[in-house]
């Protein structure tokens, strides 16, 4: 059952081949087995619930697509009535008293929610080594990172203890993760799903979006998870279209940009390899390939991480022990209330992160960070908006290494020049997927696939046409 | 050693819309801790904001009220700073651009002259919720109902000279905010709060060091406040030493000003533009519906009441301070009462009886219509100005309508010449003496015949027919 | 832009963080070498370049003046850390 994708698993449940309590017992025993790490908490009685309202539903034709789907939630959603704790100390008590809107909309869906995924701490991080809930295994090699944030959601669908897990990415924190484990991820354009109830970390970056095996079954879960939603206030008041329909569609002609900053050094030869022999495969659909040039994507690295922190900086000054989640002991006044509370909760590199962006925001510096950050990124938008006007997607790859040992990035600046290729996306508000295009040393890689703003029909058209040419999506790790 | 006083005033107003200003939760006043305090406002994980349209709408009516510029593309930003009664640890306010500019409005001094005010800009805000140090011995209680209600703050450009200034400055606004339905001008309940910043500077240098008051809720406060922090500056200056910049607190049982001790050390508040809001756009369709609909200013009012109604300035400032006093005046004028009259009595009898049983005007017993006939019966001679005030006072009581106590009452103003001519012939001839003083040059006298024909007709005599008839027969 | 001791502490505070004595050295140092890969911005020409805020136009969308919320005192205190008479509660605060 678990080598089903959705597309399959919802025909499974319509014929009648099994029902939904039966698929998510399975999941659920698949997860106690599984030693990844990939879950914060497992909700077995909340699931099966879940699953047998689904079956009734089913049975008495009130259903939808997804009825009966299991799913895995990052712990960065909201679920009411279930702890939700973005990966930290901070929140490792805080038990949700509203669901997020995605919750709200997966639950109208009568899916079935297995649990919370693993992630690094308040979404800052790209190896899920950040969580207070220890780090996740890479399925593919458990000595290494599944990458992050979203690494517990990557790590279980590429396990196949989940068919799908939400992820959230704000400087790829989808993409690398989909990558680094050999699954499909989509980052939508930002304002396409909600945020309200997805604890903030960058506002103006944040976008959730699904990670699946297939490119047909992230488009049948975005249908669900999109839409306009009143309550936040960045959210697009744009229709959302059927994104199943135009998976089909024809390829010949397809204009592809591969943008020649993310081609050079410090690219692995490994990955750039199956990243060239992806685009040849492009090619032989009929696709037209030409350079193109985002000079500015070099600058994305420091325009990111000021506009991150600065703005989390400030997200994260409502963790103060007062109104819920961690409160130290025994505080002696206010300010040791706060200072205890804040540095016992939060780990070390949401820690570094507030304290850059305090020091960006604050008094004589605002100009010299913040603003010409924001300029920068006004630069980079321009870059895209100018290559797309010559083509119809860019292509490249996602990060310059294929997965990386646990333990074996100890600085934080390197960690954060691995992020080169997916930032600038972010910034720039702009549509990107992942999907499996081969193999380094036996590790997956994934292609990046970049479109404009709103053209996620498009990026699901052309990874779904990939996926049927190939199939590497449909490689599992040894012992699935 | 002359010293100019410079104060400029922040006034926060709390606007009057139903829901918070970036959530759906109710702002009515006085509910149980917390029970108005929804997820968007305690600032759980994940929360978002949503502008109210109502707030954005009233703010624009202060600006038009103002003559302001309006910034058609105003930011919100945040301020951030620990507070426990900050929920997200940073404050939404707008700063480097905010909906309402440059405006001023005319205030009226003591001396009867006008002087121009200049407003910097109104900005919208969220309000903090409650700190309540008084409930537990070692805790500070947190009530966060009023966390998130609707504030524009307002700012004056630093043009008061005096402390008495300023108060007029202080209550033209508090008027105004009334006048144009944003605010129900609340003191008491916190819903207008003025902070002073006051300097003191030798005339013709620049501006001096400013401190900044806070917690002052009357105008008698303000006054008082500015007053004491102004000789405070000035006995600093004095001995050679400097004024520092800084917040201080009004203690108005020792009328004295103390540094308060400071929420955050380092006021160093990270303005940024906040990422979960947008740009307000302002078209000008909704500012043309916005200037439509808002009613007539106070000084409009005003020279409609001294041009069309010849008022005098200063009755028609006295009747245009506060809206429902000029709704009540002018609905007596719409029935066709007598202006100056009906100026008189509202300013004066009514004004006078409101005070002393403590009730605003829109809870006075005597309707402006009831009010409107009780002059009329004085000016249909049916009743003197004297016995009128008798009348009123019954009215006041609930003993009746203007007519049904006259009746019962017998209050009825004697008209009859006849009658009134032979009173005056029976005082006449039962003073002589009086009467011969008179003539001779006593004409002081007269008031003495007045008050004899007064008691005579038990106060009835119509007074200017006695006059008359008086001043016939003394001849 | 080089951070040095005392203004690791200041920033600290500023965000509510403990930085103990012992720890202010290495904080200093990895910040600063986060730092020098912003300094670069300090490098790039932008022009006159509009700041960026959102990567989409779009203005506030408006909310109608309406309660939408009930009272929910109950369930937001049960995960508060500390409670007392329907209020939040934190160490005395002097003013």
């Amino acid at each position: 059952m678990h080598n089903l994708t959705i597309a399959e698993q919802i025909k499974g449940l319509k014929n009648k081949d099994f029902s939904s309590q039966e698929l998510t017992q399975h999941y659920l025993n698949r997860i106690h087995d599984s030693k990844l790490n990939a879950f914060i908490s497992v909700t077995d009685d909340i699931a099966l619930s879940q699953a047998k309202e689904a079956d009734k539903k089913i049975a008495s034709n009130e259903s939808s697509i997804l009825t009966g789907i299991p799913y895995a939630h990052k712990d960065i959603f909201c679920t009411q009535g279930v702890k939700t704790s973005a990966g930290s100390k901070m929140l490792d008590s805080f038990i949700s008293p509203y669901d997020a809107t995605v919750t709200k909309k997966l639950n109208h869906e009568n899916m079935v929610m297995l649990g919370k995924t693993n992630m690094d701490e308040f979404a800052m991080g790209s190896s899920n080594e950040n969580s207070y809930f220890g780090p996740v295994q890479n399925p593919w090699d458990v000595s290494k990172v599944p990458g992050g944030s979203s690494g517990g959601s990557a790590a279980a669908v590429a396990a196949r203890i989940s068919p799908f897990a939400s992820g959230t990415d704000t400087g790829g924190s989808i993409r690398q993760p989909a990558s680094l484990c050999g699954i499909t991820g989509l980052k939508p354009t930002y304002g396409r799903i909600s945020r309200y109830g997805m604890i903030a970390y960058a506002s103006s970056l944040d976008q959730a979006g699904p990670m699946t095996r297939t490119a047909e079954d992230a488009a049948i879960v975005l249908n669900a998870m999109a839409g306009f939603d009143p309550n936040d206030s960045t959210s697009a008041n744009k229709s959302v279209p059927d994104y199943t329909q135009g998976l089909t569609n024809n390829l010949d002609g397809l204009k592809i940009g591969l943008p020649t900053e993310y081609f050079s050094e410090g690219l692995d030869s490994g990955v750039e390899k199956v990243v060239m022999q992806s685009i040849k495969e492009y090619e032989l659909m009929g696709a037209k390939i030409q350079e193109v040039s985002l000079p500015n994507s070099v600058h994305a690295i420091p325009a990111y991480y000021i506009v991150a922190p600065c703005e989390c900086s400030s997200n994260l000054s409502r963790f103060d022990g007062v109104r819920y989640g961690y409160r130290c002991e025994d505080p002696k006044d206010l300010n040791d209330l706060y200072l205890r509370s804040r540095s016992e909760g939060f780990g070390e590199e949401v820690k570094r992160r507030i304290m850059i962006g305090t020091y960006a925001l604050s008094a004589g510096y605002y100009d010299a960070y913040y603003l010409k950050a924001q300029k920068v990124r006004q630069l980079i938008s321009e870059d895209f908006k100018k290559a797309f006007k010559k083509v119809d997607v860019i292509m490249g790859p996602v990060s310059p290494t294929a997965a990386f040992d646990l333990g074996s990035v100890k600085d934080p600046v390197s960690m954060y020049l691995a992020d080169i290729y997916t930032l600038s996306v972010n910034l720039a508000g702009l549509p990107g997927m992942s999907i499996p295009a081969g193999f380094s040393n036996q590790l997956p890689v994934g292609l990046q696939i970049i479109g404009n703003h709103w053209s996620e029909e498009l990026l699901l058209n052309v990874a779904h046409q990939f996926q049927i040419r190939t199939d590497w999506h449909n490689h599992s790790p040894a012992d699935c | 050693m002359t010293w100019e006083t410079v104060i400029g005033l922040e006034i926060h107003s709390q606007l009057r819309t139903k829901s918070k200003i970036f959530s759906g939760a109710s702002t009515a006043f006085g509910s149980e801790p917390n029970t108005q305090a929804c997820a968007v406002d305690l600032g759980f994980p994940g929360v978002l904001p949503v502008l109210n349209e109502e707030a954005v709408k009233m703010a624009l009516r202060f600006g038009l009220s103002v003559n302001a510029d309006i910034n058609k593309n105003s930011i919100f930003a945040r301020k951030n700073y620990f507070y426990p009664d900050l929920p997200k640890g940073y404050q939404i306010s707008q700063f480097e651009i905010p909906i309402v500019g440059n405006g001023s409005i005319d205030i009226t001094l003591d001396s009867g002259e006008n002087k121009t005010v200049g407003i910097t800009r109104a900005h919208l805000e969220e309000d903090a919720g409650k700190s309540i140090h008084d409930l537990y011995d070692d805790f500070t209680a947190i009530d966060l109902n009023r966390a998130g209600t609707p504030l524009l703050e307002i700012v004056s450009e630093p043009d008061m000279r005096s402390a008495k200034e300023a108060v007029a400055y202080a209550k033209k606004i508090h008027a105004l905010v009334q006048y144009i339905d944003i605010c129900d001008g609340n003191m008491q309940e916190g819903s207008f709060r003025c902070d002073a910043n006051v300097s003191v500077r030798k005339q013709g240098e620049g501006l001096g060091t400013r401190a900044e008051l806070k917690n002052i809720n009357s105008f008698k406060f303000l006054e008082k406040a500015i007053n004491i922090e102004v000789e405070r500056q000035i006995d600093i200056l004095e001995e050679g030493g400097s004024v520092v910049q800084e917040t201080r607190l009004y203690d108005s049982i020792k009328n004295e000003t103390r540094s308060m001790r400071s929420k955050e050390e380092a006021n160093d508040y990270r303005y940024f533009p906040d990422p979960d809001l947008l740009p307000v756009a302002i078209s000008d369709e909704l500012l043309l519906e916005i200037k439509k609909e808002l009613p007539e200013l106070p000084t409009e009012k005003k020279l409609r009441f001294v041009d069309t109604l010849g008022l005098s300035h200063y009755d028609a400032e006295v009747l245009t301070s506060q809206k429902e006093v000029a709704e009540y005046f002018e609905e007596m004028i719409q029935q066709g009462a007598d202006a100056k009259l009906s100026a008189n009595w509202v300013m004066g009898d009514l004004s006078a009886a409101l005070n002393k049983s403590q009730l605003e005007i829109l809870d006075s017993p005597i309707t402006s219509e009831e009010l409107f006939q009780l002059i009329s019966r004085i000016t249909d001679n049916t009743i003197s100005g004297k016995i009128a005030k008798d009348v009123f006072k019954l009215m006041w009581e609930g003993k009746g309508s203007v007519d049904e106590i006259i009746e019962k009452q017998g209050l009825k103003q004697m008209t009859d010449s006849s009658a009134i001519e032979s009173i005056i012939d029976d005082v006449i001839a039962n003073n002589p003496d009086q009467v011969q003083q008179f003539k001779d040059g006593n004409s002081k006298l007269l008031g003495f015949f007045v008050g004899q024909v007064m008691k005579a007709s038990q106060g009835k005599a119509n007074p200017k027919q006695v006059n008359q008839i008086l001043n016939e027969k003394l001849s | 832009m080089s951070l040095d001791n005392k203004k690791v502490k200041e920033i600290a505070y500023l965000a509510r963080l403990n930085v103990q004595d012992s720890e202010i050295e290495q904080t200093a140092s990895e910040l600063n070498n986060i730092l020098s890969l912003m300094d670069k911005l300090g490098d790039i020409d932008t022009g006159d370049s509009e700041p960026m805020a959102h990567p989409l136009k779009m203005s506030q969308r408006l909310r109608e003046d309406k309660v939408s919320e009930e009272d929910m005192s109950k369930e937001f205190q049960e995960i508060a850390p500390k409670t007392g008479k329907g209020h939040f509660l934190v160490p005395t605060v002097i003013e």
